[in-house]
């Protein structure tokens, strides 16, 4: 007899316990694990849907939840017009429902508060949602690690977990929130409206106590691109910034 | 387990299905992945780098890399994210005409290819000649934009596209599989898309 344990499919069946509506193009999706599923904020999960005739897809999506929040995976899907995994989500998943999860994977956009700070965090669009993982981690530790989310948006009500960050931002606690909109006016007094930039990134870090250890640049390629560079511009030295990019 | 809704309306046309390996779809676009920002290398200043372990064998300036036999390569690609992007074309020198220019027989059975960021995958050498890989220098005919690894990245097509390094300044042969940069974060040490070696412990 062996000891060995059997070999397991890395997939596992999950179930849709929640479904909640962010913005107009982004819903949550709080998923129950079948088995214990422990993971890092930051990291992404594969999900894989099967038709009646065996087809199946699959893509990849960040975890917006806290490892700390509890049994339940939070994924906020943005919807793709011409998607083929989001439009299933968007249009025909309910409560109860089981697809199939593989993760957690990905292990280099990722931060505990262990790995320490300052850090600075920039987001586009649904590129918020690995970075949301780690604001809420941080926030749940209790870290007392300095952290900036620099987050664009098209309009105010397009940014994703919108009142909870702004929240977290209003406990003064080291987590600061510096919002962009790129087609309306700035709401907030010291958020601006247009798209990233080195000035954009050299005021953001002016808010954190030292220059940032790490930097995380999580959206769109077009984006990412330009966030990057606004980082490299304003002094981020290339080796501390962090990517992952979606989308053609 | 058949999901309650989902239907293979998106299921590509039968005669493409024997090129597109398991879990993944077909995509029209060219996307962008990788793990940092993007390095802009100017080819004044790019080389590249034969290296048996630490040591030099050859390096060549871009002027004398792009003196070595250029070899055309039309190939399907598979990037580990799951999409697969068909009759990608390419132009660049064959690893066996890189070793063939330093006069060299492979010294090892296994190679890390290197970039100017610092990211490194291993490839068995084997994998890399015999015509399977080349150091692309043209894409469509035209330079490899920074985005997609210009001035020059490694070409594997065989393999999960993350083998194929993006701002290609070397390879290096080495006498263990040493792991690279993705393989030391949870993806597959050989990353065979038609054996679907996504991530470390795939079969």
């Amino acid at each position: 007899m062996s000891d060995a344990p059997a070999a397991q499919s890395p997939w596992q069946t999950v179930t849709i316990t929640r479904i909640q509506k962010r913005t107009p193009r982004v819903t949550s999706f709080f998923l129950q694990p079948s088995r214990p599923f422990v993971y890092h904020a930051g990291q992404h999960v594969d999900v894989r849907l099967t038709a009646p005739d065996g087809y199946q897809a699959r893509r990849s999506y960040s975890i917006a939840s806290a490892p700390e929040t509890g049994e339940t995976i939070e994924l906020a899907i943005e919807k793709l017009e011409d998607g083929e995994v989001s439009p299933f989500f968007h249009e025909i998943a309910a409560v109860g429902d089981e697809v199939e999860l593989r993760g957690p994977l990905g292990g280099h956009f990722v931060w505990s508060d262990g790995d320490g700070g300052p850090l600075l965090l920039v987001g586009g669009g649904s590129g918020v949602v690995p970075l949301m993982s780690m604001v809420r981690h941080r926030a749940m530790r209790g870290s007392l690690v300095a952290a900036t989310l620099v987050f664009s948006a098209r309009v105010w009500d397009e940014v994703i977990f919108r009142d909870e960050l702004i929240d977290l931002a209003e406990r003064r606690d080291g987590f600061d929130l510096v919002l962009t909109l790129t087609r309306e006016p700035a709401r907030r007094p010291a958020d601006h409206a247009r798209r990233v930039d080195a000035a954009m990134m050299v005021q953001a870090m002016t808010r954190l106590p030292a220059p940032p250890k790490l930097a995380f640049v999580c959206g769109s390629n077009a984006f990412v691109t330009a966030a990057a560079e606004a980082l490299i511009d304003a002094g981020v030295p290339a080796a501390l910034i962090r990517t992952e990019r979606y989308g053609v | 387990m058949v999901t309650r809704g989902f239907s293979s309306g998106r299921k590509p046309p039968t005669d493409t299905d024997a090129r597109i390996p398991p879990g993944q779809y077909l995509e029209q676009g060219f996307p962008v992945l990788s793990a940092g920002p993007t390095p802009h290398v100017r080819t004044e200043d790019w080389s590249f780098t034969l290296k048996h372990g630490p040591r030099p064998i050859k390096k060549w300036n871009w002027a004398e890399f792009n003196a070595l036999p250029l070899t055309k390569m039309t190939r399907d690609i598979h990037c580990v994210t799951a999409w697969t992007k068909f009759d990608t074309a390419w132009q660049g020198v064959l690893v066996d005409d890189i070793l063939a220019d330093a006069g060299i027989e492979p010294p090892t059975a296994f190679t890390l290819a290197l970039g100017f960021d610092g990211y490194s995958t291993n490839v068995p050498t084997k994998d890399l000649t015999g015509g399977k890989a080349m150091v692309a220098l043209l894409y469509e005919g035209k330079p490899i934009t920074p985005d997609h690894g210009g001035p020059a990245r490694l070409l594997v097509p065989h393999l999960y596209f993350w083998k194929s390094a993006k701002w290609l300044n070397g390879l290096q042969f080495t006498e263990r599989d040493e792991p690279g940069f993705w393989e030391l974060r949870g993806y597959h040490i050989y990353g065979d898309p038609w054996r679907e070696q996504r991530y470390t412990n795939d079969p």
